[in-house]
């Protein structure tokens, strides 16, 4: 028996490196593209509501970056999410391992990407003459651990469904864009219409958008934006995990 | 010959046809009840009313036409499918020696995929790790090792295969029909490494398409035919009715 706990956080290791070491096969450049994406995206939301419809906000440039780091981990694993099995046919169709362990690396390899990103919070935040927070030493690992259980469950479900269902794809992306848009990232939930305003907290990720932007920008965790991100991410997890659990038996069969 | 490592018990397979839903959920969601009774109705029976048992050490071979179901045996023996009738018992770690680039990566070295491999069969990293030299002296590819696989030859793909599997010590080894890439001289080397197998006690599988092999390597025979099996007994008494 611990011998197939070791095999399986070998597994994890093992696959994490591959990932790492095909994504940054010349080091500092790889890891330019992974904070070069999100960077634009500020860049492009910063020209288009700031200087073009010069929307009234002080430290906009910070205020985005520190949404869309957190976005681009869950977004960047839940895009690549319907591949995942498809691209490890062979082996699935081969070896009985715990597939749900090649999701568990994907999202964790975007965890590391959000992890190395931080220090360009750090660096925005010094050039608006702000500086990082005590607090952060319990916030992040906090909220890492809620937007992990809820980028893996996504994830799960994504990549399980896809197998039988191919065009998910499509939608997969349809709806992360949506949700985007929905989620206060690019403005503020104040700035939300009062007639809207009840309903934003149905959204899953706006509490912990608000959560990492708080944290980031003024060192802030409120309990009860924590508290309703975390019963999201654990019912999106639960969810999640029943979807592969029903399905995974069927995926030699399907691929 | 003492307990059986390996259980067919009157096990059948068929698979729904999966092309309703595979069409997408466009497609499912524009003929939903025709879709609906498809995934219930429509099966494909890949496999009936098979049984046989293997014993420790004993190697045995499947043989058959293209689609009779003999990849599914393997399968079901790797435990990633399930039976839909019947039941199959495996006792023991499986080794399934893996297709061609089935878990590789094109863009690591032969060397970072042997670990890469050895973990996908169920080892630790550390025992990979004392079988490293080993692996890379059998496999024979030399400097090669520490090139990305994308530059090898097939040939090489199968030596890097085959190497990795043969010093996992497997204690139930699956193979379908890889050796025919390698060169002469490398499957020499394979069919020598399984008859120490055989020796020490593995219990193999071997599904190939080359009779000469066959009646060289297995103590006994399978033959599925149409789904069924055709005939099962030792290598000469089965390849002479073969054709």
């Amino acid at each position: 028996m611990n011998h197939r706990i070791q095999n399986i956080i070998d597994l994890i290791v093992v696959l994490t490196q591959k990932e790492m070491k095909v994504r940054y096969k010349s080091s500092f450049l790889g890891y330019l593209w992974s904070i070069a994406n999100p960077l634009a995206f500020a860049l492009v939301f910063f020209i288009a509501f700031k200087i073009v419809m010069r929307i009234e906000m002080e430290n906009y440039t910070l205020f985005l970056i520190a949404g869309l780091f957190p976005w681009q981990w869950f977004s960047n694993s839940v895009n690549i999410s319907p591949m995942v099995f498809l691209g490890n046919a062979s082996i699935i169709k081969k070896v009985n391992f715990p597939r749900s362990v090649i999701p568990f690396t994907i999202v964790l390899q975007d965890m590391i990407h959000f992890i190395l990103s931080i220090p360009v919070i750090v660096l925005f935040l010094f050039i608006y003459q702000k500086s990082p927070s005590l607090s952060w030493f319990y916030g992040i690992p906090l909220l890492m651990i809620v937007q992990f259980l809820m980028t893996f469950g996504v994830s799960l479900m994504v990549s399980s469904v896809n197998l039988f269902f191919r065009d998910l794809e499509r939608l997969t992306s349809i709806f992360v864009t949506l949700f985007f848009y929905f989620t206060p990232i690019i403005y503020p939930e104040t700035m939300i219409p009062e007639t809207y305003k009840p309903f934003i907290n149905f959204n899953p990720l706006t509490p912990l958008v608000i959560s990492w932007r708080n944290l980031f920008l003024k060192g802030t965790l409120e309990p009860f934006y924590l508290f309703i991100s975390f019963f999201y991410s654990i019912l999106v997890f639960v969810l999640g995990y029943q979807v592969y659990r029903k399905l995974s038996w069927r995926f030699a069969e399907i691929l | 010959m003492s307990e059986p490592i390996i259980i067919f018990d009157h096990v059948s397979k068929s698979y729904p046809l999966y092309h309703h839903i595979t069409g997408g959920i466009k497609n499912f969601l524009f003929h939903l009840p025709k879709a609906l009774s498809s995934t219930k109705n429509s099966r494909y029976e890949v496999l009936k009313d098979i049984s046989f048992e293997t014993y420790k050490g004993e190697t045995l071979g499947i043989i058959g036409k293209n689609g009779v179901g003999k990849s599914t045996t393997l399968g079901l023996i790797a435990g990633v499918l399930k039976p839909s009738k019947g039941k199959v018992v495996v006792r023991g770690r499986i080794s399934p020696l893996l297709e061609l680039g089935g878990g590789f990566h094109p863009e690591l070295t032969g060397k970072e995929n042997i670990m890469l491999n050895g973990v996908l069969l169920g080892l630790t990293r550390n025992q990979v790790k004392s079988k490293m030299d080993e692996i890379i002296e059998f496999s024979g590819l030399g400097d090669f090792i520490y090139q990305p696989i994308r530059t090898y030859s097939s040939g090489m793909y199968a030596r890097l295969g085959f190497s990795v599997i043969a010093h996992l010590d497997p204690e139930i080894l699956l193979i379908d029909e890889v050796l025919a890439v390698g060169d002469i001289e490398f499957q020499k080397k394979c069919l020598n490494k399984m008859m120490g197998f055989k020796k020490s006690g593995v219990t193999m599988v071997f599904v190939s398409h080359s009779m000469e092999d066959v009646e060289r390597i297995c103590d006994r025979v399978i033959w599925i035919d149409h789904h069924q099996i055709k005939r099962m007994g030792m290598p000469e008494e089965v390849l002479l009715n073969y054709s």
